[in-house]
């Protein structure tokens, strides 16, 4: 199963509907609800954290998080 | 009308809050913390249309209701409590015009509350670069509120939000969800229960384990099988309210706001790309850290000087002005000497806070955030911990104040705890002198000797800092709910009014809060070392008087004498004086300074036998094993007021006539200890600076400790542990070298 932590430069994926609840509240608050759509922007030195795009919400998050959320990867790009 | 309309200023995170807040009240506002806890409570006066006035709050940076850190559930245990003074007759939430539709989601839960709710969409200057079009009536129908459109950058907009709130009456106060969509078996046996309640209201209650006011917590223990019945079936209904809500505003939004990608143009994704940089990141941030290291160390030189300076002078005046007597020295040495030191701080907090508000402004705090938090975890910090502790090595002062960004309690306390190991500015000037004396010239590498050792106190002190954040990160046992997660905001170009604001806010508040403790120990100080109990204090005057007269002046005050006679000699040379006016001129300058060298021997004599002094001999064999005479145990003993006494109290004991670096170093050169040996050698050098690292002496610091801890538990620990260590490892040194 993919998550945003499996995601590379560039790609996007879009949220798969959720049934485990344990992400945390403000994680969906800031647009991450099944459907909606993240892209990796950047990976921090030493792999982490990494900064993604959330449907509009620009944030950094801990690869730990990022594992929690899955998703269907749906563009594959040249990845720079 | 009297009453003054009560306003609360919400909103998310980066929407410019602030600047809107600043823009309405001007500087008629006030800053100060919520009673008991440390967030800021920012309130200021706002004139309105028509003679009306309004009280702003600016609360809190929240996302939603769902609090997560002690800021947010202050905005939640506002907005519930219709007895708080403060409580809205409207809100205002602030949103960008970018991020519209998390920031209606708040706005969305504050209208549910029924409190009448206006809609302020700010940044609206970015609308036409970002390809953003909104139907502005449509909208407000939709949400059934007033909306004003603003751009604090241009400064459009903020009457439209004056005249809103003047006219708050007919801003509806109608809910946007009915909670029973939630979960309608659930919400139904709620109301059975608390038919008198309201259920949105009910429902926060239950699901915010925060701290609310007694009453509400105690009336709603009844309900206590609706909160515990299951913590995983309550995330699920608060996870399906924000379905629910986000379904909402996307309607809404489908029809009154678009956005043409392809006029769309941003630099963040370029700048991302080189700030964030693996190389180029670090260069860029490394570049900004030696700017701000040179201007607090060097170009706030000049200003500190100044204030320096001044306050000798006033100090003098009122010495010479003044009837002599006990109030004059009091007001002398105890109260302007103890502003002084306070006000001295000023120039060094006001520039790091101008670099932390510039960075912050713009956006770039949160890309050094993104880039350090790796390397900060195996030490219990994250990225946020590192420009307070960066900051340390200008002055804890500060960088304890900048910890308040950092949401996780846990991570607060830790940096909180650990940055005084850092090395400050005032431990400076104690370093250099002691290297000068005790480290050989040389170089190793093409480096010298002496400044390797500095480089290495530096390093000393910040590696101390990470390992005792380790070591707290293991043995703290605090739980914290707050997850890593930051937003990383467009970049913009900060506002001078914002940046100044805060400065002179952050400035303001050291002064005032840190300030009454300082003075309070300068005046107990000076009293220490200007009384005294023994008949040898009392006749001080006389006995020394007496002795000189016998065996003349001591062989520092004549070498004092000496040498400024010659160095005057040589700095009259070129006008070629006439033999007889020179020899005038020296005679009337040797008067003067051995009168001012009888006052030193005076004053010096004074000292020993001072309250302090006894209290530096009975030290005395406490700091013997580290290499120290009774002298610099009073030094050390007065530098737990703050570092840079050291220096000071050396020079009223040696009895050097001025605090220039040159003339104590060559007076601590020449003090022997009992065998004739050099006091100030390598072992006792060493074992000094090393005390100097790792001991708590800053006053300043504690109390600020105790302002952002609410507490004495943890100033008193870091004094204890602190000053402890420092004896141990300065022990070791010394016994090892010696």
């Amino acid at each position: 199963m993919a998550t945003v932590a499996d995601l590379r430069y560039g790609q996007k994926g879009i949220i798969k509907d959720f049934t485990e609840h344990t992400l945390p509240i403000k994680l969906m608050e800031l647009g991450c609800l099944p459907g909606n759509s993240v892209e990796l922007l950047q990976i921090a030195p030493l792999n982490d954290p990494i900064y993604i795009n959330l449907s509009g919400s620009h944030l950094a998050i801990r690869r730990s998080l990022a594992e929690l959320i899955e998703l269907d990867i749906i563009e594959e790009t040249q990845a720079k | 009308m009297s009453k003054n309309i009560n306003v609360a200023l919400i909103g998310n995170p980066n929407t410019g809050k602030t600047s809107v807040f600043n823009q309405l009240t001007g500087l008629k506002q006030k800053v100060g913390n919520y009673p008991g806890i440390t967030v800021e409570k920012k309130e200021g006066i706002c004139k309105l249309p028509r003679g009306v006035k309004a009280h702003i709050l600016d609360l809190p940076g929240t996302y939603s209701l769902n609090t997560t850190s002690l800021d947010e559930s202050l905005v939640v245990e506002l907005l519930l409590n219709k007895n708080d003074k403060d409580y809205p007759d409207v809100a205002v939430v602030i949103s960008d015009v970018e991020n519209l539709k998390r920031n209606l989601l708040l706005f969305t839960q504050i209208k549910d509350l029924k409190i009448p709710t206006i809609l302020v969409i700010n940044m609206a200057d970015r609308m036409s670069r970002k390809g953003i079009s909104l139907d502005v009536e449509a909208m407000e129908k939709k949400l059934d509120t007033k909306i004003a459109l603003v751009s604090t950058r241009k400064r459009t907009g903020i009457e439209r939000v004056k005249e809103l709130i003047a006219d708050y009456k007919s801003i509806s106060s109608k809910p946007v969800l009915d909670p029973t969509r939630i979960s309608p078996e659930y919400f139904d046996r709620l109301k059975k229960t608390f038919p008198q309640e309201d259920l949105y209201k009910l429902w926060l209650v239950i699901t915010q384990d925060v701290n609310f006011m007694p009453i509400e917590k105690k009336r709603i223990q009844d309900a206590t099988d609706f909160s515990t019945k299951s913590k995983d079936e309550l995330k699920k209904l608060q996870h399906k309210e924000t379905v629910l809500r986000y379904q909402l505003i996307n309607n809404i939004l489908k029809e009154t706001y678009k956005v043409d990608f392809m006029a769309a143009k941003g630099l963040r994704a370029s700048m991302d790309k080189i700030l964030t940089h693996k190389v180029f990141g670090y260069l860029i941030f490394f570049v900004i850290l030696l700017t701000i290291f040179q201007a607090i160390f060097d170009w706030s030189g000049y200003p500190m000087d100044f204030i320096d300076e001044q306050f000798a002078m006033a100090s003098e005046w009122v010495k010479n002005t003044l009837p002599a007597g006990l109030f004059t020295d009091l007001l002398a040495e105890g109260i302007i000497a103890g502003i002084g030191g306070i006000v001295i701080f000023i120039p060094q907090i006001a520039f790091l806070f101008l670099f932390i508000s510039l960075l912050e402004e713009s956006g770039y705090m949160s890309r050094v955030v993104f880039l350090m938090d790796r390397l900060m975890r195996p030490f219990g910090l994250s990225g946020k911990s590192v420009v307070p502790l960066i900051s340390g090595n200008a002055c804890a002062i500060p960088a304890i104040m900048a910890t308040r960004t950092i949401e996780n309690w846990k991570e607060r306390l830790i940096t909180i705890l650990v940055t005084p190991f850092t090395t400050c500015s005032a431990r400076l000037p104690v370093y250099l002198i002691l290297i000068a004396l005790v480290i050989p010239e040389g170089s190793f590498l093409g480096l010298s000797y002496q400044a390797l050792t500095l480089m290495l106190l530096y390093m000393i002190g910040f590696g101390m800092a990470l390992l005792s954040a380790m070591a707290l990160n293991k043995i703290l046992k605090i739980k914290s709910r707050s997850v890593f997660m930051i937003e990383m905001p467009t970049y913009r170009l900060p506002l001078l009014k914002n940046v100044v604001y805060t400065v002179i806010e952050k400035t303001k508040s050291f002064v005032l809060g840190a300030g009454k403790i300082i003075l309070a120990i300068s005046i107990v100080l000076w009293f220490l070392g200007s009384n005294g109990y023994s008949d040898d204090f009392e006749n001080a005057e006389s006995i020394v008087t007496e002795r000189i007269e016998k065996q003349g002046l001591s062989i520092y005050s004549k070498n004092y004498i000496q040498n400024n006679v010659a160095s005057y000699r040589e700095s009259v040379e070129a006008e070629d004086l006439e033999p007889s006016i020179l020899k005038d001129s020296v005679q009337v300058l040797t008067e003067q300074l051995s009168e001012r060298a009888v006052a030193q021997e005076i004053a010096s004599y004074k000292l020993e036998h001072s309250y302090i002094g006894q209290a530096g001999k009975a030290f005395e064999p406490i700091v013997k094993p580290l290499g120290y005479d009774w002298k610099i145990g009073i030094a050390v003993l007065t530098s737990f007021a703050a570092r840079e006494v050291f220096v000071g109290t050396l020079a009223t004991i040696y009895s050097v006539g001025s605090d220039e670096e040159e003339t104590i170093k060559n007076r601590m050169a020449a003090e022997l200890d009992e065998s004739g040996k050099p006091l100030f050698n390598l072992a006792s050098g060493i074992s000094l600076m090393l005390f100097y690292a790792f001991a708590m002496q800053c006053m300043s610091t504690l109390a600020i400790v105790k302002r952002e801890t609410n507490s004495w538990k943890w100033p008193m620990i870091q004094l204890g542990f602190m000053s402890v260590f420092a004896y141990i490892i300065a022990l070791i040194a010394y016994q090892i070298l010696i």
